[in-house]
Order: structure tokens, then C-alpha cells, then sequence
């Protein structure tokens, strides 16, 4: 099943609302608990990102019986040194997204800890895709 | 400890989720940073925080916290109590500190997550 979100750059009163679906629909297929909260929490962190930090984009969903890929792909302004970005504590975020309580630097290393296989394509003035895999390992959240 | 004892313990007001009140709470987590909360993998905690926006509840619904704690009177708003009773998250604000509510609920036996 492939689903497709398009994500409005600095829409942070509905940042969240596109983890929430999804969240919803693993739950009717019955997709493991911890399983679930490894992929919505991985989800969430790249939709903030999203909101956050690029000119917008899309996140697709492709959940299929033994796995899960999500990507999100926007359209700039990318991020120039991936490792740096990987960093805990490394953040370019502004004052208003630290007020969200994000900005401490650990989305992208929150991402990876969730994820089974993770890609980050991207550099500067480019587009990111953040290729997120999780094969379901079944058990509680 | 149930939730009930959270609210006598720290001298909460139940803004959302009064029908929870015997739910067995384990551990509590106390910050304002979402993505440290996002960390989280452990079930039955208590979200403790001063982070009164949309993402504190975004963040609980995330990562399965059924029950939030807001400090220092940070009253959340009708949009934050709606979102949280669609997804049965019960609410909670005190007028003590973080520091004061961490602190009565660690004496009265919430474990801490780390």
C-alpha cells in the first residue's frame, strides 16, 4: 500500500497531522506496537524536519506485509554536510522551531536510532530524500 | 502509582481525561524537549514538561504517553485539550515547578526512565 503526504513548509500548528494518519492506519493493519512507534516516531521527526527546514516536499509511505519504507523528499535548500547534521546536538534551528521544543540536534540521530536502514541524500541547494526502512520485528511498544 | 495519586500529589487540575484516573502510571519523564522525548521507548510514563504548544501533545501521541503533567501553570489550550482527548491522553497542569512535581513524584515512588 503506498500512501502520499504533501508536507507545507512552516505549517507548524499541523506539523505531526501526517505521523498521526499513518499512526492510525499501521493500527487498523495491524502492524506490530513497537513496531508502529519505531516508524511514527522516525516519521514524525522527518515531517518536523520538513515543516522545519525545507521549502516543503512530500512523504510517502509504502507498507507492505514484512516492511515499511518511508521517504521524504523535498525540495531544497538541503543540507550541505550530512555527517555534520548526524551529529547529536548539531542544529541550524531557529528561535521559533527551539520553541517548539525541537532544534537540540537530535532529530536525524533520533531518526537513524528507529530505523533498520536509513539513506540521506542531499546537499547544499539541493534536495533532501531521507530513506527510512523497518522490517517489523513484532513484540510491544 | 495511579494517576489519581499523581494529581494529589502534586496538586494538579484534570483538564482532560478524568476517566483515567486509575490508570497504574510506572515512570515519569520530565523536559521541554520533544526530540529528547522521542528518544523514549519505555510504555506507562508521565510526561512532564513546560512546553505548552501543540507539538507537547503531538509528541505524547508519538510516542504512546497516555498522560502529560504541564508545570508552573502553563494552561494548554481548547486546540492542545482537543487533539488530546482524540487520542484519550489525559492532562494534567500544576502550578509547582518542574523541579517540585519531579521531585514529590520521585519520593512518592515514579521511577525515572534512565
Amino acid at each position: 500500500m503506498r500512501l502520499t503526504y504533501v508536507v507545507t513548509p512552516g505549517d507548524f500548528a499541523n506539523a505531526g497531522k501526517i505521523s498521526s494518519s499513518v499512526k492510525s492506519l499501521l493500527k487498523q493493519l495491524n502492524i506490530p506496537p513497537g513496531d508502529i512507534k519505531r516508524i511514527i516516531v522516525a516519521l514524525y521527526e522527518a515531517e518536523v524536519n520538513m515543516v522545519a527546514h525545507s521549502y516543503g516536499g512530500e512523504i510517502t509511505c509504502d507498507i507492505e506485509a514484512e516492511q515499511a519504507l518511508v521517504e521524504a523528499l523535498d525540495v531544497g535548500p538541503g543540507i550541505p554536510d550530512v555527517g555534520l547534521a548526524m551529529t547529536e546536538g548539531w542544529s541550524t534551528a531557529t528561535s521559533e522551531i527551539r520553541e517548539l521544543g525541537f532544534g537540540a540536534g537530535m532529530g536525524l540521530p533520533n531518526i537513524k536510532k528507529h530505523t533498520d536502514e536509513l539513506e540521506i541524500v542531499s546537499g547544499k541547494d539541493s534536495p533532501t530524500k531521507i530513506s527510512m526502512k523497518f522490517y517489523y520485528r513484532g513484540g510491544p511498544s | 502509582m495511579t494517576l489519581r495519586e499523581i494529581v494529589e500529589t502534586v496538586n494538579a487540575t484534570v483538564l482532560c481525561g478524568e476517566e483515567n484516573l486509575d490508570r497504574e502510571v510506572e515512570s515519569g519523564f520530565a523536559s521541554d524537549l520533544m526530540s529528547d522525548v522521542l528518544t523514549l521507548l519505555t510504555d506507562n510514563i508521565l510526561l512532564i514538561t513546560g512546553l505548552s504548544n501543540n507539538q507537547a501533545i503531538r509528541t505524547a501521541e508519538m510516542s504512546d504517553i497516555q498522560q502529560i503533567l504541564f508545570v508552573r501553570n502553563k494552561v494548554p489550550t481548547k486546540t492542545m485539550l482537543d487533539l488530546a482527548r482524540s487520542q484519550q491522553i489525559s492532562v494534567l497542569v500544576t502550578s509547582y515547578s518542574m523541579f517540585k512535581s519531579s521531585g514529590l513524584l520521585f519520593a512518592k515512588g515514579l521511577k525515572p526512565v534512565y
